[in-house]
């Protein structure tokens, strides 16, 4: 089975791109990884057509987790999830994490070969609501 | 002998311990290093940083984190399961190779 992969979605592309650059580095290559950040024109913001393409870089049949940062990248995950089929929307969860620990945390259980429950349920478990 | 034999027959816990010496400690990446390599092994594998305990899984990355123990520590792990002798050998390793980290680089 493969492993978990991980989305990462932040306003700023240079956050995303460098909490990609963590994971990589502190994981390692065995967890599908991509990002999406900012709106396109080198500003801030985030963008779904981004998103959808980061979800597909990164796709795994045990699944995909995404960190995100603030409001509208949330909202903009949920909008591309809902964009795909059904089959992949059961296979995807936005985490309710920091972004940059989160990804780290959701990467390293991911790389261990953990299912997507336990993926989501670890990186949430860093800072407790 | 027929004590050892009954002994070994039992589900043992194999233990081992390491004194970390690299300079930055079980931070974050060395945290992430031993959740990886513990998740490689079937057993269950606890980390303490005292003979006694208390225990910690070793394969969350998430209690693994919070540890946050400082150069010249030692670290406890004990491990029951078909391969925990060969799960605490290559723990012990790890630390002793001090995560392979290069000391010069930032520190986490």
């Amino acid at each position: 089975m493969a492993n978990v992969g991980i989305v990462i979605v932040s306003h700023s592309a240079k956050v995303a791109e460098g909490a990609a650059d963590m994971v990589r580095q502190m994981v390692g290559d065995e967890v599908p990884l991509a990002w999406a950040g900012g709106n396109g024109d080198g500003g801030l913001g985030t963008d779904v057509g981004q998103i959808l393409a980061a979800i597909d870089a990164a796709w795994s049949e045990a699944g995909v987790a995404i960190l995100v940062d603030l409001g509208g990248a949330e909202t903009n995950s949920e909008m591309a999830v809902e964009m795909l089929d059904d089959a992949r929307q059961k296979r995807i969860v936005i985490c309710n994490a920091p972004i940059v620990e989160g990804a780290v945390i959701a990467a390293t259980e991911a790389s261990g070969g953990s299912p997507l429950d336990i993926v989501k349920q670890t990186a949430e478990e860093l800072y407790p609501q | 002998m027929t004590a050892q034999k009954a002994s070994a027959s039992l589900e043992e816990i194999r233990r081992g311990s390491a004194e970390l010496t690299n300079a930055v400690g079980l931070h974050a990446r060395p945290s992430v290093k031993l959740t990886q390599l513990a998740k490689s092994y079937q057993s269950m594998i606890s980390v303490a940083t005292e003979p006694q305990g208390p225990w910690i899984d070793a394969k969350s990355p998430v209690k693994i984190m919070r540890v946050k123990a400082p150069k010249g520590t030692t670290l406890y792990f004990e491990a029951s399961g078909d391969d925990a002798a060969a799960a605490v050998a290559a723990l012990v390793d790890l630390v002793e190779r001090r995560f392979d980290e290069a000391e010069e680089e930032g520190h986490g």
